[in-house]
């Protein structure tokens, strides 16, 4: 059965199927993380006194972390262009790059999440924790699900390279929109629970 | 029979020959399939189920409520029936009822596409359906919850020794299920629809299905995320929620809120749009005011997200903010009046034909209209102090609900279960039971209006002596709302066995659900039809009809 536009984009507006799907999916998202940065907007001006970022959590880790972020948004985009140009095996090196920033980023967080528990600095200390924990843990669940998905498609998915070379593409890219949102995310993230 | 082969559209696969029904055989075949029909059924199994348990726990409470004293069951489990009632009536049928039984089936139909445009994802939403159903059975049975559906902070989060986090994480699952149904339905509509079938041309149901998605994609992550910091709290004790360590009970309110309030409009909307296709096969003529039916449509969706405080009036939110939502809330009338008055207007000198789907839609547009304007006593200040708690919501939220949304489902699964199944219904039986539905409907709900004004609490076991008449009165309401609906299990059961065949087209109504043979064949067409003619084109195909007599 033929779906239209499953693979080629519609004329008139440029998208295929599942590039309209994922920003709907996105828009989705927004609403998920949007509750959340509400919550901490409202709790923090209803608390009579709320700590500064900068004196509970370690910025310089998360300045770090930041930077790879953006480094392996910039890989994908490199990923995707590869795969376009027919250079597979360089498409493949640089999912894998993207693959490496992903889990340094969470080695980085690991460290961070470390050293509060060492400080005793618990969900369940504050509220400042507690939405900071709940904060980046589910912003570290969307970086854990982009590695499933981009260690799927550098290792067994892409074969898919070899016998529909468009859908492959089609695939990376929309894999890559949601990579860019997870990067903005902590793009949020980043000002507003650590240098606010 | 009255194969009308009008607007030149072929009418495709004999009868006898084969269809999405008998293509394939075996279990397997059900459960792995993505043709969106099968999934159709899957759901029509699934809900209907869930309909019966949900439908279980509100017989037990009105049998509880027929003596003022608490005598069958204890305060507490009492409590725990109302919550399971309002959990897996609204969360397992309200919400997927019409969007992913109806919607499912004929949507792709109505667009003349072959199937959806993600119809793994399809399937998906089924599983995920499935996964939550079993996880609330689970708690069910393992002892239940009595947090009300609402799972109020602090109750939920410190007090309730139940299965909270069983429950929520069910009500969790269930939402991505939603949110996955209502992108797939919005990347249909933009994609799927046959040539020449443009925006303006889509039937009014369509319309409203992908209003109903875009709050489905919207609203539903805010409570996915909210059940989430709730069972966090419970789980490791963080006080987002918890006043005594500086968080903030209203906030779960207002965040619950925020998705629940447009979820009554994921409820409605399906069923405005079912409202819109029965009114005009059956008055025969054009809808009065397409572009005002289809724009409210999303006029409501849109003002949905703007009301949700309405809910928050003695929670101890600000007179001022009270007021604005209390003036926004007011303003969702807009919307669905229009459509009330277009449908109204269509029913206007038109020859009614009085069969089933039409008793029904008729039950539903005086219902709904109660439902409704008394929803506009709640959103008044003043007044909604006076009734707040009261059996007044409750009779307010199963006239909207029940008498909207029910009734337009079964008017939905009576229009359209000739071409699910191929089979005629017994249109006797039907009838009668499209009868003792409402009766037993207003029986059973109106004596609640009174009750609440009068001041009756909803959520407890016992009452004031003096209520007992009304109660009486509710309950036996129930019992005949009970009969109402048992008897479309038997007679469309009796049907697929022994129904008249149905053919293509039974109703003589136009949309392209009628051009395919009944049950459709696989991928719905043999060819892919090209529109070029206008939704409810009923005044052609009367010119046409006229024209063949004539000859």
């Amino acid at each position: 059965m033929e779906i239209p536009y499953n693979v080629a984009p519609r004329p008139d507006t440029g998208l295929y199927n599942a590039k309209l799907g994922i920003w709907l999916f996105l828009a989705s998202e927004v609403m998920l993380f949007g509750a959340l940065f509400s919550s901490l907007i409202l709790l923090r001006s209803g608390a009579p006194s709320w700590p500064r970022g900068w004196e509970e959590l370690n910025v310089p880790l998360a300045t770090i972390n930041t930077f790879v972020l953006i480094f392996s948004s910039v890989a994908v985009v490199m990923a995707w262009a590869n795969f376009r140009l027919g250079q597979f095996s360089k498409g493949r090196i640089w999912l894998g790059v993207t693959l490496l920033c992903a889990a340094g980023f969470m080695v980085i967080k690991g460290f961070e999440y470390a050293h509060k528990f060492h400080l005793h600095h618990y969900p369940s200390t504050s509220n400042f924790f507690a939405i900071y924990f709940v904060m980046t843990g589910l912003h570290g669940l969307h970086v854990l699900g982009g590695v499933v998905v981009f260690g799927y498609f550098a290792g067994p998915g892409s074969k898919m390279y070899f016998s529909e070379r468009q859908r492959f593409i089609n695939r990376i890219e929309v894999a890559g929109l949601y990579w860019h949102f997870v990067d903005l995310v902590w793009i949020f993230l980043f000002p507003t629970l650590y240098l606010l | 029979m009255s194969s009308l082969t009008l607007h030149d559209v072929r009418i495709t696969g004999a009868e006898g020959s084969r269809n999405y029904i008998n293509d394939e055989y075996g279990a397997l075949s059900w459960l792995l399939t993505k043709d969106h029909k099968r999934i159709a059924i899957l759901y029509l199994i699934s809900i209907t189920i869930m309909f019966l348990l949900g439908g279980s726990f509100a017989v037990i409470m009105r049998v509880e409520l027929l003596t003022p004293e608490g005598d069958l069951l204890t305060s507490d489990t009492y409590n725990k029936m109302f919550t399971l009632h309002g959990i897996v009536m609204i969360f397992f049928f309200l919400i997927p009822v019409i969007p992913a039984i109806l919607g499912n089936f004929i949507l792709p139909i109505q667009l003349g596409a072959k199937d959806f445009a993600f119809p793994k994802i399809n399937l998906l939403s089924w599983y995920l359906y499935i996964f939550a159903a079993a996880v609330g059975l689970y708690v069910i049975i393992t002892g239940g919850v009595d947090t009300g559906w609402t799972f109020y902070t602090p109750f939920s989060t410190q007090y309730s020794n139940t299965h909270v986090i069983g429950v929520t994480f069910a009500g969790f699952i269930a939402g991505f299920s939603s949110i996955l149904t209502g992108l797939n339905f919005i990347v249909t509509i933009h994609r799927m629809r046959a040539p020449g079938l443009t925006w303006y041309r889509l039937p009014l149901f369509v319309w409203a299905l992908y209003a109903t998605s875009v709050v489905m994609l919207l609203a539903t992550p805010v409570l996915a995320i909210t059940l989430v910091m709730l069972m966090f709290e419970r789980f490791t004790g963080i006080g987002i929620f918890n006043p005594a360590i500086g968080g903030d009970p209203v906030l779960y309110q207002h965040m619950f809120w925020f998705y629940s309030h447009p979820a009554v409009y994921i409820m409605i909307l399906p069923a405005m749009g079912v409202a819109s296709e029965v009114v005009a096969a059956f008055t025969r003529k054009k809808i009065f005011g397409y572009r005002f039916v289809a724009f409210s449509s999303l006029g409501i969706a849109f003002l949905g997200f703007l009301v949700w405080a309405h809910h928050l009036f003695v929670a101890g939110i600000s007179v001022y903010s009270a007021l604005i939502f209390a003036f926004l809330s007011f303003f969702v009338a807009v919307p669905s009046a229009i459509k009330v008055f277009n449908w109204t207007a269509t029913l206007y000198k038109a020859s009614v034909s009085w069969a089933t789907p039409m008793l029904y839609i008729l039950g539903f547009i005086g219902l709904f209209t109660i439902g409704g304007v008394t929803g506009l006593f709640l959103a008044a200040l003043g007044l909604d102090i006076h009734v707040h708690d009261t059996y007044f919501v409750v009779a307010h939220f199963h006239y909207v609900m029940v008498g909207g949304t029910v009734m337009a489902y079964l008017a939905g699964i009576h229009y359209w279960w000739p071409k699910i199944t191929g089979r005629m219904y017994n249109e006797f039986w039907a009838r009668l039971a499209a009868l003792l539905v409402f009766v037993g409907f207003n029986l059973t709900f109106f004596p609640q209006f009174i009750l609440g004004y009068l001041g009756m609490p909803r959520r407890y076991h016992a009452y004031a002596p003096e209520f007992q008449v009304l109660n009486v009165m509710s309950t036996a309401g129930a019992s005949i709302l009970a009969v109402g609906y048992a008897l479309p299990l038997i007679y469309l059961g009796f049907s697929l066995r022994f129904g008249r065949k149905a053919g293509v087209n039974p109703w003589g109504a136009v949309g392209l659900e009628w051009t395919t043979s009944s049950p459709p064949p696989k991928h719905n067409f043999e060819e892919t039809p090209v529109v070029t003619w206008d939704a409810y084109d009923y005044p052609a195909m009367m010119k046409a009809v006229g024209e063949t007599q004539n000859v």
